[in-house]
């Protein structure tokens, strides 16, 4: 409760709540079907309108309606966001704290695989997923998650091993409590506050690589509406239908600020260093 | 153990997991070379001639053997034969290398150029109206995709200007400098929007921190005029981070910039890769991808020796 108060007093997580807040209720509207127009179905006498009262954002070549589209693009772009972010916090949280937890040899091999990892830049280790799995929406989830795997678990690592030497952990064992007790609430409970931050900010970056994948044709497919591929087909149509560049557009950048914003107050409520600076 | 010689030692020993890490999954891939290069024609191959062209590219023999094969032509700077090109892999890759690293090296400039004094001027003017629309706009810049700032580019041109950027024949540096700066300049700035962006707020908070140490308060009390104070005795510890930030991003940049690269048409690296992954060709594939990741290793290597170089606090063996 103190930690939500916090973020309303904070203008930049207000302000990035607000906007995760709206995408959330318009994604769940597109999913129970409540658009303006049937975002698929092809109305050919109204192609390429400009924005009026009937389609809010215009129309594209087939006479599919843009606001219905951008609802469930923004639907796709995050599944795909939560669900990778949820798989790689899942997996490097559990590999950084074994790491931790081990300690000596398996410390040593569990970071040098994750330091293979991170020797690709994130978008040439999705490129190779998408060339494993081809392209579709599965893979942008998988390619996501696997470059982020590695970033939690260094993550998580650094202060789990410092925890691990603190006395409440050492009584703990004394008292006899299971190992798995020790990880579960002591070390993972402490380090509650750098991973929100951390998943906050790779939400953002989700958004960013799945609209990315899809734009260069490598994630969701059509006639499935993603924000990268309206992008991608508005480059040929742009002097004559700029609303298709536009919306799109805006849509990703918003909501790719919300996260930022909101991770970032995220960092500045959380992170004691911020903290103390600030009193 | 020194943390110098550490990162030494597990370098060879990364690279070496990558290689692994690149062979084994493009093993994966469903299909085959030879029907990817040949496409409907590889139906019209005897099973001699598919037989003989995959011993000519060496895919018919056990793969822990063609492992094999492919490290130790590593080492000789053999890096395999492309299937899309029919010319041995790293001069393909060598030329299409000068192309991004002009591109990284142009948008590092733009980005150190706008960025370092936007954020030190939001630092000096800390919590006042010009400081908020600074952060505003680096905020925005980071959260805008490169596609959606380049394809902003290109219409605003073409609409209000009547100008197409130059596509498709790419000219080289040293040929045309000037119709080769042009064609750079928009996907580099595109780059260098994003790039800018992150170190204005780096050094905004970086310069924000050493506004408040001891020191910059003795240089002040000593009289020193404030621009001197600023730019003279907080600035270069300021950069520090500035440098880090800058070296990982330019690391990433050396490995294509492949969305850029594709709304441009720029024959990169990055297109490079993605080419070869959409034709299957391996050994192509192989090569850029631990070519890039080696730039990258690299890169990423000498940001921490630089940085342990430009703060004497870091010692080297603290780690």
């Amino acid at each position: 409760m103190r930690i939500l108060a916090a973020i309303v007093r904070h203008p930049s997580g207000r302000i990035g709540a607000t906007i995760i807040a709206l995408y959330l209720l318009t994604a769940l509207l597109g999913a129970v079907g409540f658009t303006p127009h049937n975002a698929l179905k092809q109305v050919p006498i109204d192609r390429l309108k400009a924005p009026n009262a009937a389609y809010w954002f215009g129309t594209d070549l087939l006479g599919r309606d843009t606001f219905s589209r951008l609802m469930l693009g923004i639907g796709e772009s995050f599944l795909v966001a939560f669900s990778s972010v949820a798989i790689a916090a899942f997996v490097g949280t559990l590999i950084g704290l074994l790491a931790a937890w081990w300690g000596a040899i398996w410390d040593g091999i569990l970071m040098r695989i994750m330091d293979v990892f991170l020797a690709f830049p994130a978008i040439l280790l999705a490129l190779l997923v998408v060339a494993i799995e081809g392209p579709g929406t599965v893979t942008s989830v998988t390619a996501i998650a696997i470059v982020y795997t590695p970033i939690f678990a260094r993550v998580v690592r650094a202060p789990a091993l410092s925890l691990k030497a603190r006395d409440f952990v050492a009584a703990a064992r004394t008292f006899g409590s299971s190992q798995r007790f020790i990880l579960t609430r002591h070390l993972l409970l402490n380090l509650i506050a750098p991973l929100t931050v951390q998943i906050t900010l790779a939400l953002a970056w989700a958004l960013l690589t799945e609209a990315g994948l899809s734009f260069l044709g490598l994630g969701t497919q059509p006639p499935s509406p993603s924000l990268g591929v309206m992008l991608a087909d508005s480059k040929s149509m742009m002097t004559r239908a700029p609303w298709l560049l536009i919306f799109p557009g805006l849509t990703i950048m918003l909501g790719i600020l919300g996260f930022n914003l909101f991770g970032d107050a995220l960092r500045d409520i959380l992170d004691p260093r911020t903290q103390r600076r600030a009193a | 153990m020194n943390y110098l010689t550490q990162r030494l030692l597990t370098f060879p020993l990364i690279l070496l997991g990558v290689s692994v890490l690149v062979f084994f999954a493009i093993r994966l891939v469903p299909g085959d070379a030879i029907t990817a290069m040949l496409g409907t024609e590889a139906g019209l191959l005897t099973p001699a001639q598919r037989a003989s062209l995959a011993s000519y590219f060496g895919i018919d023999q056990p793969i822990v053997t063609q492992y094999g094969h492919w490290v130790l032509g590593l080492l000789q700077g053999d890096f395999g034969i492309s299937t899309t090109y029919g010319k041995p892999v790293l001069p393909v890759i060598l030329a299409r290398f000068p192309l991004t690293l002009e591109l990284a090296l142009f948008s590092m400039v733009i980005a150190l150029a706008v960025g370092v004094p936007a954020g030190v001027f939001a630092a000096t003017h800390n919590e006042r109206p010009s400081d908020l629309v600074v952060r505003l706009v680096a905020m925005l810049g980071q959260s805008t995709p490169s596609f959606v700032i380049g394809l902003v580019f290109i219409y605003v041109l073409s609409v209000y200007f009547h100008i197409l950027p130059a596509m498709g024949s790419f000219t080289s540096l040293f040929s045309d400098p000037l119709g080769n700066l042009g064609q750079m300049i928009l996907p580099a700035i595109t780059l260098g929007f994003a790039f800018a962006a992150s170190v204005t707020r780096v050094s905004r908070s970086a310069m924000l921190d050493v506004l408040g140490d001891d020191y910059v308060r003795t240089a002040r009390s000593k009289g020193a005029p404030a621009r001197s104070v600023v730019w003279h005795h907080a600035l270069p510890n300021a950069l520090i981070p500035v440098v880090t930030l800058s070296g990982v991003e330019f690391g990433y940049l050396l490995g294509g910039a492949v969305i850029v690269e594709q709304i441009f048409a720029l024959p990169g690296l990055g297109r490079l890769t993605l080419d070869a992954i959409s034709q299957r060709d391996y050994a192509l594939v192989e090569g850029a991808v631990l070519f890039i990741a080696f730039n990258f290793m690299v890169v990423n290597l000498l940001v921490d020796l630089a940085y342990a170089a430009l703060d004497p606090r870091i010692r080297l063996g603290g780690r």
